[in-house]
């Protein structure tokens, strides 16, 4: 890679090319990324190389159109060619089916995947109520799962969460084979790298690895952000760079830029 | 042959209610609550209550205001700003107690208890510390083999939620508790309406029977006044929550409301001019702000 292209890169459309390779191999399913680069990355996942993942119109119905982030109310009504009709009863309905693969936020996550967005402290009597558990308890037990945690440190990535919402691989494994059956985390994408679980501890339980790491990231840098042990093996690849077509489809899909907000370049 | 007036007001509803009751109110975060009634649970003496919802601002205001003992949610939240200011003041100082499930597990308690069933199963909760922080709730382990494996799989056993009353807010409702819902979500109402044993609904307008079917199509005609004991007429009642297509959420007045979080002083401030008035006076007041912004 020569120096101008370097130059060029810049870290939120690396990020969002990661989020869409989340999805790479899922074939006819609902691509539900939560969040703003989620979801701009899921919607590039499905304009460029999963075309045959749906959508939601983020409320009530999937969609077979790829709209961009950020309109109105008025316009996300206008820019969507509805598909299904996929109020709340039936998004748990598709959920428990298992044909959707969420990418959902993580205030802490460890190295066996264990999400939590519920509260900081004890949960009885949290120092801080965050969301509650939300859909992440079944999300993660019925179908595929990803995370997105958009600032990489210590304080996310964690020995150990305070409440678990999001079933991790040692709580799966607790639960035996049949149980954990449609339990996967399939990757972890941040600000700095992707993770995935593709390698195991002394008891055979997945944990996090690193991946690859963005470029202008070290893995020194990524393991300095992390709070426990990430599995490092061999030479990390970079996170690759997103193409010509990915990036005049990602101006499409975010055109006012929302994605260099929350990922600013380095 | 038309069905039985059951029109009344939000007061003789909720005189219906007595302290340490289990109450189910429909709707979804800040949208469709049925407001007006819980303005008025706001106003009467009533302590203790259990709150089972898809909590918004009617959890909030019932926990600041030293309404409940215990809330079952699928979460809390204004939507458009994510955590509820007074259910997470009430979380963090211990005031309540809590029973924070999955959102599809609240469906199948509902659900459970409509069908007079002690129990229905899921997958959804294992693994998670929903059980383990909430350990009421038990396993079962099924009687039937899973094919592949020959095992006999252990499921989370969802309680039923039996409600002694539910209040659901409808777009229209004729005066015996037929009711539609005109948005693109019907939400969980029927549901509610059908796990409690007295269930009321407050809509926009009542309207004549031969109406309904002509509001939308007849999948929206949802909930029947067989499972309807009162029917209560309130035009705005959900606000400050959305009601589409009649109105949108006030994210104004929502913002004021969430900001009050941070002061005592402009609480009390809210509670005097919107709350410690009648349903009729908040209405005018609401009103009045719209004209004075727009």
């Amino acid at each position: 890679m020569n120096t101008s292209e370097t130059t060029a890169t810049r870290r939120a459309d690396v990020c969002a090319v990661a989020i869409a390779d989340c999805f790479a191999g899922d074939g006819e399913r609902l691509c539900n990324p939560i969040g703003n680069l989620p979801l701009i990355g899921g919607r590039l996942a499905v304009a460029t190389s999963e075309p045959h993942l749906a959508l939601t119109d983020g409320f009530y119905t999937l969609i077979d159109n790829v709209p961009p982030v950020g309109m109105s109310e008025a316009e996300r009504l206008e820019n969507r060619i509805v598909a299904h009709w996929n109020p709340y009863r039936e998004m748990f309905g598709l959920l428990w089916h298992g044909r959707r693969h969420v990418m959902m936020g993580a205030t802490q996550i460890d190295r066996h995947g264990n999400q939590n967005l519920a509260a900081i402290g004890d949960w009885k009597q949290p120092k801080s109520q965050l969301l509650g558990f939300r859909g992440a308890p079944g999300n993660t037990i019925n179908h595929t799962t990803s995370y997105w945690v958009p600032k990489h440190g210590p304080k996310v990535f964690v020995e150990s969460v305070d409440v678990v919402s999001g079933v991790g691989y040692d709580r799966a494994a607790a639960l035996g084979p049949v149980a954990s059956r449609f339990h996967e985390i399939r990757r972890v994408v941040s600000n700095l790298a992707v993770m995935d679980f593709e390698s195991d501890d002394s008891d055979g339980v997945a944990v996090m690895r690193l991946r690859s790491v963005h470029p202008g990231v070290s893995v020194d840098e990524v393991a300095e952000e992390t709070g426990f042990d990430l599995v490092v093996e061999g030479e990390v690849p970079e996170s690759r760079v997103p193409t010509a077509e990915e990036l005049s489809m990602l101006d499409q899909v975010d055109p006012s830029g929302n994605r260099f907000k929350e990922v600013p370049d380095q | 042959m038309p069905g039985p007036d059951k029109r009344m007001t939000e007061a003789e509803a909720v005189a219906e209610l007595s302290s340490g009751m289990t109450v189910g109110i429909g709707g979804w975060g800040s949208r469709r609550k049925p407001m007006s009634i819980v303005r008025e649970i706001l106003r009467s003496d009533l302590t203790d209550l259990t709150i089972v919802a898809y909590g918004g601002p009617d959890v909030g205001l019932l926990c600041k205001t030293g309404k409940v003992r215990k809330v079952i949610s699928g979460f809390v939240s204004l939507d458009s700003i994510p955590l509820e200011p007074f259910y997470r003041q009430a979380r963090q100082d211990g005031t309540i107690e809590a029973a924070e499930w999955d959102e599809g597990m609240l469906l199948l308690g509902l659900t459970a208890a409509g069908w007079r069933v002690p129990f229905l199963p899921t997958r959804a909760g294992l693994g998670s510390d929903v059980p383990v922080e909430m350990p009421d709730l038990l396993t079962v382990k099924s009687p039937y083999a899973e094919p592949d494996s020959g095992e006999f799989e252990t499921l989370l056993a969802v309680p039923a939620l039996d409600l002694d009353v539910a209040f659901v807010h409808q777009n229209r409702a004729d005066m015996s508790g037929n009711s539609v819902w005109l948005g693109e979500d019907p939400f969980f109402d029927d549901l509610f309406v059908r796990a409690a044993k007295k269930a009321y609904v407050s809509c926009e307008s009542v309207v004549a029977t031969e109406e309904l079917a002509g509001l939308a199509d007849v999948t929206h005609l949802k909930i029947s006044r067989l499972d309807v004991a009162g029917v209560i007429e309130a035009p705005g009642g959900a606000h400050f929550t959305e009601c589409p297509p009649d109105y949108g959420r006030d994210e104004t007045f929502q913002k004021r409301y969430a900001a009050t979080g941070k002061s005592e002083e402009d609480w009390e401030a809210f509670r005097t001019d919107f709350l410690d008035i009648d349903e009729q006076g908040y209405q005018a007041k609401v009103s009045e702000l719209r004209r004075a912004n727009s």
